[in-house]
């Protein structure tokens, strides 16, 4: 991967990338990570009847204790906890399910075996939000803050998944560059 | 000119209050964040809600540099609903009256 670059203009502009076979094995384990603790965070509540006859799903009005899940589904007010509660219960489902789409849209895209990527406009805004997914759960398993040093020493544990973290990042990045060259 | 009676004022107060409430506005807040790249934000913000790149640029940099920004304000359903999307971009943000 050594970044974007965009070809076409309008309909036909595409975002394009080359990945190297070992970063499409990583990327797709990441993702593939994210979809489970997603899925397990659904499997807690599921549908009852009330929501079978309504076709509205609720979700949880409380939380993930996990502190990854639960910087990947935030709550909607810092001062009320009653508010927070019922827009969770109320938009958690929608949330979890745009992740799952965006996390799709990366997978179906992704060469196996590594080569050439080639995004619509389309593709490359799923792209951005899986991506950012993936940094947030990785840079909040890690405790990522302002402080992080680019390098840890080498006998840290986290040392390894810091570089991924690092190439999530130049790879979000760049495709945020080439994206903006395309008009919304 | 008559002294007003204090019941009918009270109620009068209580009225206008409750239509202030109703009326007032809500914000959505993007809080500053170390995880998220300042250029994805920026993109956010004009995909989201078609600011224009200065506008975008100048929220985010409050964000980062003042440690949250209001970035939409509106009635309740429509801060809500901005709020759901941003969630979905992967922003950390929440609704408050302004």
């Amino acid at each position: 991967m050594n970044g974007w670059k965009r070809s076409g203009r309008g309909a036909k502009a595409r975002l394009v990338a080359t990945m190297e076979p070992q970063e499409v094995v990583v990327l797709r384990g990441l993702i593939g990570e994210v979809r489970d603790m997603l899925a397990a965070r659904t499997a807690e509540t599921p549908a009852d009847e009330l929501a079978e006859l309504t076709g509205i799903r609720t979700g949880s009005s409380v939380p993930p204790e996990d502190k990854v899940l639960a910087r990947l589904l935030p709550e909607f007010s810092r001062d009320d906890p009653a508010l927070a509660g019922a827009l969770r219960s109320l938009h958690e489902p929608a949330l979890i399910e745009a992740k799952e789409g965006a996390a799709v849209a990366v997978l179906d895209t992704l060469p196996d075996g590594g080569g050439r990527i080639e995004l619509t406009v389309e593709q490359a805004d799923a792209w951005l939000a899986a991506l950012n997914d993936v940094r947030l759960a990785l840079g909040t398993a890690l405790d990522i803050d302002d402080d992080m040093p680019d390098d840890l020493p080498e006998d840290d544990p986290r040392t390894a998944h810091l570089g991924v973290y690092h190439w999530l990042t130049f790879v979000q990045d760049a495709l945020v560059q080439s994206r903006l060259q395309v008009k919304f | 000119m008559p002294a007003p009676l204090p019941v009918p004022t009270r109620q009068v107060e209580e009225v206008t209050d409750e239509a202030a409430a109703a009326e007032t506005p809500w914000q959505a807040v993007v809080w500053n964040d170390p995880v998220n790249l300042m250029s994805y934000v920026t993109y956010v913000l004009q995909k989201l809600f078609g600011y224009p790149e200065p506008k975008a640029t100048a929220l985010m940099l409050d964000v980062h540099h003042k440690g949250k920004a209001a970035v939409s304000s509106g009635d309740k359903d429509k801060i809500e609903g901005d709020v759901a999307k941003l969630h979905a971009a992967g922003l950390w943000a929440t609704m408050q009256r302004a």
